[in-house]
Formats: structure tokens, sequence, C-alpha cells
């Protein structure tokens, strides 16, 4: 019974669960919250970059381009007209869904270097488009954003709410939600992945003419994983601006996006939990490597370069072989 | 996985030692939290901003401290980069429990902290130029830069001393530059002057003559003024004198410096723009109350670091005078004492000017604590 529970896909999601529910007693302060709460939400756009990404075979270099028109619709729709959120980030998740759309039909029939090159170009214009309409965006200054408000709940990071009886404080209400958040991101990633499309979609990765000839509409599917993983880069970019409370055209900028294309490469391709890893390091190094200062860059290069010559496949994927392997030849001797 | 983990948790014992030695101690260090653009495309001012600070913060100590206590002085560097500038003042407050903090390179690191920083109640002196940061005043927010709003003031008052009234503006589309432009426009309406050319450039531009001749072939244009940042003023400048435009030239306080003069050359000849006195420590008079604090700083800076001093190291220089200043007064570290403190500071006379804060006003400085400056010979002459 156990044995078939640890076989079955929700395992990992489990473990996720069990890791986000225990975390809190290893952090010492609200700024370590801060932290978690980043990650889980750049996890969970990473997890749907990676449907893109590790699932289809198709490389998005534009994928902050998303995540920002994300945090700029929730920021100017709340903020500027007074929305409360729910409705924003829905709206938003749409509207860049309809955009990411009418964009990837024509891109996605490009292949290799011109599909990049296309999703490339679409970040980029986001981002012009987002310094420059000062009016609206409040230029390359940036523009504050109000508290998140659910249900009539405002949850500013300063609060202090009751959950049940027990007060806990604003951050402790932001890692609950963001735990939430990234757990359901996971859960229709992985049930997506198991589904007929997540199959007809690994095999476009493996080959498009042979999925074509075996019938699979490429076309169709690759523009679906590509609407739905910008929907996942919008929702949480709305997310990220009540959680920042100000944003800047930086969140939509081509360094952003390498980011979340090193997150994924780096935690391993294809493999979701792989991708939360990516995103926890690369998240957390800055902030261990502040101490060296001048040479916080060269470490950080070095680590990304060590990376991917010894562990070329990411980092989960890697540790899992690994420790699959030792483990088969314990086994070997045993017996 | 387990490996980071141990590490970590491994870090975290040590820190939590060394609060507990901390704590011990008698006399509690005054704790000076910093975000500045140190490395990155701004770096050209957090690089004598952090020198700065680091400079004083240990020659305060030397002499005592403040309140009988040392400063101790904790900083980040934010790449230039808005959302690592608001995370590292998050780890200011939350994570260091710092008093007070003086940082924020540009105004988009500055502006990208605010929020949290009002909502945590810290006091924050900003070493950024734009007027949004005390425009609307913040409760917790004050700043040492002039704004570009003065510098505008102080250009086009010098424009209409010598009769000017339409002006061709050329400007960088980067925050500095699109802000610049912004109060020109609204200083040049208030003052009956008429914008009659409008050109912008965005800060990858290698050649801007296609601008300045729009500019030039505008009717009526009586003078010309560049706002910008970085690289591009200089190749403005240069394709002024390449088309051979004779009309008087202004530059913003933006490139007031003397790596400028260096990277424009000789094309620079008969430019005029608003600039600290630091640039002209020996032209001052005699009886200007600034001379003394500006050649002071610009000799300490000069012996330490051994490189030339700049403006930018100034905001910080006065940042953290601002900010000694008010724990005295405030006579505590407290962080409602210490803002009140600084809302009231009148007539400290600072390298960038003299600072008159108020409840209104978070800046403290007039339109005349700019300099008008002229390049005359390759060096930078004192007109007003």
């Amino acid at each position: 019974m156990l044995n078939r529970f640890m076989q079955s896909r929700l395992r990992g999601l489990v473990i996720l669960a069990l890791i986000l529910i225990i975390l809190p007693a290893f952090l010492g302060n609200p700024f370590h919250y801060e932290l978690v709460i980043q990650m889980a939400i750049i996890a969970a756009t990473v997890v749907g970059l990676n449907l893109l990404v590790g699932f289809a075979g198709q490389i998005s270099l534009g994928h902050a381009g998303f995540f920002g028109l994300g945090a700029y619709f929730t920021g100017i729709a709340t903020g500027t007209y007074g929305w409360s959120s729910l409705p924003a980030l829905v709206v938003g998740a749409v509207v860049v869904g309809t955009i990411a759309w009418l964009v990837g039909r024509p891109i996605l029939r490009l292949k290799g270097h011109y599909l990049s090159m296309a999703t490339l170009a679409v970040g980029f214009i986001i981002a012009i488009i987002l310094n420059n309409e000062r009016a609206i965006t409040g230029g390359p200054d940036g523009m504050p954003v109000p508290a998140l408000d659910l249900f009539g709940w405002e949850l500013s990071t300063f609060g202090r709410y009751s959950l049940f009886g027990i007060e806990i404080s604003g951050v402790q209400a932001w890692y609950i939600l963001a735990s939430v958040v990234l757990l359901a991101a996971v859960w229709f990633a992985l049930n997506l992945i198991e589904s007929p499309i997540g199959r007809a979609l690994r095999s476009v990765h493996g080959s498009e003419v042979a999925a074509s000839v075996v019938g699979v509409d490429t076309a169709k599917y690759k523009s679906l994983v590509f609407v739905i993983s910008a929907i996942y880069a919008s929702v949480m970019g709305g997310l990220y601006a009540h959680f920042q409370g100000f944003i800047t055209p930086a969140v939509a900028s081509f360094e952003f996006s390498i980011l979340f294309i090193t997150m994924v490469v780096l935690g391993g391709m294809g493999s979701t939990f792989g991708v939360i890893l990516g995103a926890v390091v690369l998240k957390l190094l800055p902030q261990v490597l502040a101490d060296f200062q001048e040479l916080e860059t060269v470490m950080f290069g070095l680590i990304l370069m060590l990376t991917m010559i010894f562990m070329p496949k990411g980092l989960l994927p890697t540790l899992t072989a690994a420790v699959s392997k030792r483990m088969r030849k314990k086994a070997g001797g045993e017996a | 996985m387990l490996k980071t983990m141990m590490r970590r948790a491994g870090q975290c014992a040590v820190v939590a030692a060394a609060c507990l030695m901390m704590s011990a101690q008698a006399a509690e260090p005054i704790k000076i939290g910093s975000f500045l653009s140190v490395t990155g495309p701004a770096s050209f001012l957090g690089d004598p901003e952090l020198k700065t600070l680091e400079m004083y913060v240990e020659k305060i100590n030397e002499e005592g401290g403040v309140l009988g206590r040392q400063l101790e002085l904790i900083h980040y560097d934010d790449v230039g980069n808005a959302s690592s500038a608001r995370n590292f003042a998050s780890r200011l407050i939350r994570s260091d429990r710092v008093d007070i903090i003086v940082g924020g390179s540009t105004t988009g690191a500055t502006m990208a902290a605010v929020p949290l920083i009002e909502q945590a109640q810290v006091p924050f002196i900003s070493l950024a130029g734009a007027v949004v940061i005390t425009t609307p005043v913040k409760k917790w927010v004050f700043k040492t830069p002039q704004s570009d709003r003065m510098a505008a003031e102080r250009i086009l008052a010098d424009m209409k001393d010598r009769g000017i009234t339409k002006i061709g503006l050329i400007s960088g589309t980067g925050g500095f530059g699109s802000s610049g432009r912004t109060q020109t426009l609204e200083v040049a309406e208030q003052m009956g002057m008429d914008v009659v050319a409008d050109v912008t450039y965005s800060g990858s531009d290698t050649d801007m003559t296609a601008q300045l001749t729009n500019i030039r072939n505008t009717k009526g244009v009586e003078a010309v003024l560049n706002f910008g940042f970085g690289q591009g003023p200089a190749i403005v400048t240069r394709n002024y004198v390449q088309l051979g435009m004779e009309l008087p030239f202004y530059q913003s306080h933006g490139v007031a410096s003397d790596s400028f003069l260096e990277l424009a050359g000789s094309s620079a000849e008969g430019l005029r723009l608003p600039a600290s006195p630091l640039l002209v420590p020996d032209s001052l008079p005699q009886e200007d109350p600034q001379k003394e604090v500006v050649q002071n700083y610009k000799a300490e800076y000069e012996a330490r670091w051994d490189s030339k001093v700049s403006t930018f190291g100034a905001y910080a220089y006065d940042g953290l005078m601002l900010a000694v200043r008010a724990i005295e007064k405030a006579g505590s570290t407290d962080p409602e004492a210490v803002r009140g403190a600084l809302e009231n500071i009148q007539g400290y006379v600072g390298v960038t000017g003299e600072f008159n804060m108020s409840p209104d006003d978070h800046n403290g400085l007039d339109a005349d604590s700019f300099r008008i400056l002229e390049v005359q010979n390759g060096e930078w002459k004192l007109i007003d």
C-alpha cells in the first residue's frame, strides 16, 4: 500500500508539502520568510516554463515579458483603478494568455534558433512598452503596487492576522499563501504531464515529424502549452507585484528571462521538482554570496559553470541518478 | 540539497552565536545600513558613495563614535537592480535590524525600497536624484541630492538671464533623462519659456546627429539643453561640435564630473551646466560657508582613496553626516526620535549645499545650491 503510494506521481508533491510544513522551524526572521516566499513564487513560474522547455522542447527567451505583463496588469488594475486583487489576477491571466496565443500561433511554426529569437523579440517589445508608457506604468522608475486583498482581507507583510485562533505575522500569512500556490502549480503541472496532452507534448519533444505522422496536431499542442506557461507567468507576476509592493520594468527584462531559463537548465530540464530546486539555488546564491562583495559575480559564474560541466543534466536528475546507482550497487553487493 | 541545508544550518548557528555575543556587550554599535549600486551600470554612483561611507564611518569611530557608541556600517551591492535593492533593504530592516538606512544610488533602487521602508518605519536617507522621492513628502524618506527639478530651474534661470526664451531639448529615455525632460517641460511653462524642439535618444545610441539636426532645423531655437546620464551626453556634445552648431549649449548635473570632460574632450568647450561646488572648490569665494567643507572632503577623499573625488560620493557624505547629526540630536536611536530630528535639521552646511529640512521638505536644499559652471580651456569655471 505504502509502496504503491510512493510509486505514484503524487509522491513528489507530498514530499514538497512536508518540506513546506517543516521549513518554518528553520526560518529565523521575517527576512528569511520573505526569501522563501519569493522562491516559491519564482519556482511556480519556472514550473510553468518547464512545461514548455522541458516537456515540449521549445525554448522561450522572453518569458519575463509575460511575467512582467502580469505584474503590471495587476499593479495598474489594483493601484490605478482600484480593482480587488482576485479579478485583477484572473483578468490579467486571460489577457496575457490571449496575447501569448496571438503571438504564439505564428512563432511556434518556427523551429530552433528562430523560435528563441522570436520569443526574445516578444520579451523585448513588452519591456520597451513598459519602459516608455510613462503615464500608465511610471516608466523606468517603476510604480507602487497596493497590498494583496483576498475576500476583503488585506494581506500586508507588516500586518498581523489570526488563523484558526493562532496569531500569525504578515510574512507567515504570505508564506502559507505562497506554499499553497506553489503546491497547486506543481499539482496542475504533474497532472498535465500525465494526461494525453502531456504525452503529445513529449512526442513533439522527441521528434516533431514523427509526432505529426502519428496524428498529433503539433501546432495546436505547442501553442496550448505556450499559453499555459504564459498564464503561469502572468499569475505569478501578479502575486510577485503584490508581494514586492513596487515593480519596475526590470521584471520584464531580458536578464530576468535568462534567469528563468537558467533555473530550468540548472535544476534539470523536464523535472518538475528539479526546476524548483534550480529556482531555490539561484535565488539563494546572491544572498549567500553577498558577503563576498566584489567576488560575488565571479563565484556565481563559477558555481554555474561547474554545475553545467559536472552535472549537465541538471541538479536533481544527476543527484537522483547518483543515489539510485549507489543503492543498486548496495543491493547487488548483498545478493 | 542536504549539503546546502547543512551549510545553511552551520551559517545560522554562527550568526546566532554572533548575535548573542553582540548583545552581551554593554554598548551596542549603532547600525547604519546601506544598499548601493557598487557594481553594474550605475557603479559610477555607488562606488564613490561606498568609499565615502566606509572612510567616514572609520573616521567617526576613531574620534569616539556617536553618543559614545561605535558606528557599524552594513552594506549590500544591489548591482543597480531595483528588485534586489528592495530585497537588500528588507534584509537590512528585518535581518540586520539597522537603526537608519543611508543608500539607494539610483531613483529606481530608492523607489523600490520606499514602500517597504515606509511600512517598517525606519529613517531612510536616499542618495538618488529624482523629485518623486520626496514629493509628495513621505514620512520616513529623506534625500541629499538636489532634485532634477531644481537643476531644470537653475538652467532655465541662467538661460533667462542671457535673454534666451526658446529652447531645443534633447534627452535620454532612461529614468534620469525622462524624469529630467518632464521637469524641464513643467518649469519652462511656469517661467514662460518655450520648448520648441523636444527629441530623445535611447541609452544604447552611438550617434545623435539625426536628433541634433532636427533641433538645428527647428526655427527659433536659441539654446540647446541635454538631459541625460552616462555615455549619451558625451556623444551629444561631440556631435554638437561636428555639426558646427554654435547656439549656447547646456548639460544637466548628471554629467557634472571630471570624467565627462575626458570623454567629451575639446568639444565640451563653452558648455554650461549646474553642478555641486565640489568641482570648483578653490574658485569659491572666501566668504562662502561651503568652501571649507568642500575643500576638506575633497582633500580627505583623495588622500584616502588615491582617486578623483566625485559629486556622487558627496551625497553619501551629506547623508551620513545628516544621520549622525539626527542621532546626536535625538539622543538615541529610537526611529521616531531620529526621524523627528532629521526633519528639523536647520542650517547644516554640507558638500552639496546648505540643508534646511522641514516637515514639508525632506530634501532641504534650494536651487541656488547648484553653481552654474562653464567649460573653459578644458576646465570647470565658476560662472554663478
